[in-house]
């Protein structure tokens, strides 16, 4: 099956000598919902730029669908949409042009294109905005334009840079409704996001970039089989000492009702319920530290939370 | 892509050059009327009815084909130079960059756009001077062929510049420090005769003297220069820009990084 993108030994360094990517290898398959990690500065958004020809690459390979970028790059991008992480759309026009000229720079016909237009803004909750200029929408409603207009062609992959970055949690989680729904129906999907939970709870493969290279490849059940140990955050019913213990395992206490515990994976959270009710403490509720996937990150990258990657 | 959506791709682009200009109309169209008319009623009336002739014409029939090029190649400048600036400064280009739509189409788009403010803004002034003289085309292919290569040639200079700005400032510096002062100084206001033989040498040098008095001679049948090195220097410069146009856009100058 021909894959929906293969990067091979991709290189790009900018005119001020700064090596944005050391050579990647990258192939989704065709159907996939992929996510691209890496910090900031890492080299996810001059991959995206480069596929779809924003950025120019300095040396190696870039197949859509298998169409060479170098060969035939008006076929490769037909098969492409993509949802930048900066908003760029005129702030004068209207939705309703923005999103069917778009359609006209793919060569669709006026009628298909106000059809698609309807039906991409109908489907993204834009409709009723139609005919305001774009300026006059909410942060949410802008990166839904972008995602419409990013449709409105039909394409086969969609690349999302950041489509969540500061959008609320009620939004965000239509945007993921939304998003699986589209890959259920068959388009493949890149995204690139800071909310790792984002990457776990929709992506089946991942990639992790650092420093321009690729640090992880792989599927997202074997990378979070990896970890060794979790972390929980217990509510206790009863106060506990400063200098709390709970036999071998490792415990942080956060206050006199909250104590953490990293259970290794070879133990089970069992032995920790045990522990506690044999001193009589009932546990009110309990939860994740982080997000699992969080863990890794911080792991592979040796950053994370501190410069804003995985908040 | 096909012919036909390359057609559609076109069609699209220069709807939306048309719509922005037309929509912003107070500021595109209404300013070059006022200040044309301004001109006619100063130039051509106040001063113009003191002057007498010029090249055997009546001041106001002299200064007015130059008044509609002088409209024609502001606007066509000013309507690419805004509009391609203006989408690089807020990355809408890129809906353009990233869609299968070839350069030589976009290319084109914005040149016709421009084209179209430019001869929209002249047939404006063209209208606008018909209160004030008597106009009639002699040679009518000379008219029109002058005016559309001249408004295609400033659309690309336009886009040069667009490309190249990196500020608002510098989409006004050539228009105020090399455009204003060569057409000022290209015979739209007199003749180059009544000049020292040096400095009618000097504005034989001027590319707008060849436009205006093509122009003219299409107008009224009379000019200061042969009108066809007037051709064949817009025709060169209009290969050369839409060459040069097509490279930069080619090679991703100022687009992509």
């Amino acid at each position: 099956m021909t894959n929906a993108l293969e990067i091979k030994n991709l290189r790009k360094v900018y005119d001020n000598k700064f090596e944005a990517l050391k050579g990647i290898d990258l192939e989704v398959k065709k159907g996939d919902f992929f996510a691209l990690l890496g910090p900031n500065g890492a080299g996810k958004s001059t991959t995206i730029g480069i596929i779809c020809s924003l950025v120019k690459k300095t040396s190696g390979e870039v197949r859509i669908f298998g169409h060479s970028i170098d060969d035939d790059f008006a076929t490769a991008k037909k098969y492409i949409g993509v949802v930048p992480q900066e908003f760029n759309f005129s702030n004068f026009e209207k939705l309703f042009q923005i999103v069917s000229n778009q359609a006209g720079y793919y060569g669709l016909n006026r009628k298909l294109a106000q059809e698609r237009t309807e039906k991409y803004l109908r489907l993204l909750g834009l409709w009723d905005k139609r005919d305001e200029p774009a300026r006059m929408l909410s942060g949410g409603m802008k990166r839904r334009l972008m995602i419409a207009r990013a449709l409105v062609h039909e394409p086969q992959l969609l690349i999302l840079d950041e489509p969540t970055a500061g959008v609320d949690i009620e939004l965000r989680r239509s945007m993921w409704d939304f998003l699986t729904k589209i890959n259920e129906a068959g388009t493949t999907i890149i995204l690139t996001t800071h909310y790792l939970e984002e990457a776990e709870s929709l992506c089946r493969n991942i990639a992790i970039i650092d420093q321009g290279k690729l640090v992880k490849n792989t599927d997202m059940k074997s990378l979070l089989s990896t970890l060794n140990s979790e972390t929980f955050v217990l509510d206790l019913g009863a106060e506990i000492a400063p200098d709390f213990s709970l036999g071998d395992f490792t415990v942080k206490r956060r206050d006199a009702h909250t104590l953490e515990v990293m259970v290794d994976k070879t133990r089970g959270i069992n032995e920790v319920f045990r522990a506690l009710d044999e001193r009589g403490i009932d546990i009110l509720s309990m939860r994740n530290k982080s997000n699992r996937l969080e863990e890794l990150f911080v792991g592979l990258t040796g950053q994370g939370a501190k410069n804003g990657a995985a908040q | 892509m096909n012919a036909q959506e390359k057609w559609i791709a076109f069609i699209t682009l220069v709807r939306k050059e048309i719509q922005r200009f037309l929509r912003i109309w107070p500021q595109t169209l209404v300013p070059p009327a006022i200040t044309m008319s301004l001109y006619f009623v100063i130039f051509g009336q106040l001063i113009g009815s003191r002057i007498g002739q010029m090249g055997g014409y009546t001041y106001m029939e002299f200064v007015v084909p130059g008044l509609v090029m002088m409209a024609v190649v502001t606007n066509s400048y000013a309507n690419v130079v805004s509009s391609f600036y203006g989408a690089k400064f807020q990355r809408f280009i890129e809906e353009l960059l990233v869609s299968p739509t070839p350069n030589y189409i976009i290319l084109w788009g914005y040149i016709i756009g421009g084209v179209s403010r430019g001869l929209l803004v002249g047939l404006l002034v063209t209208l606008l001077s018909l209160f004030f003289t008597k106009l009639q085309v002699t040679n009518l292919f000379v008219t029109v062929s002058i005016v559309l290569m001249t408004s295609i040639l400033f659309s690309l200079a336009g886009f040069i510049n667009a490309v190249f700005a990196n500020s608002f400032d510098d989409i006004s510096i050539i228009p105020v420090f090399v455009l204003t002062p060569l057409t000022y100084l290209g015979g739209v206001f007199y003749s180059v005769d009544l000049l020292p033989d040096f400095w009618a040498s000097v504005s034989h040098i001027n590319p707008m003297l060849y436009i205006v008095n093509a122009f003219r001679y299409g107008i009224l049948g009379v000019s200061d220069v042969d009108v066809r090195i007037a051709f064949a220097m817009v025709t060169l410069f209009t290969i050369v820009g839409f060459s040069y146009c097509l490279h930069l856009l080619n090679n991703g100058t100022r687009l992509r990084q």
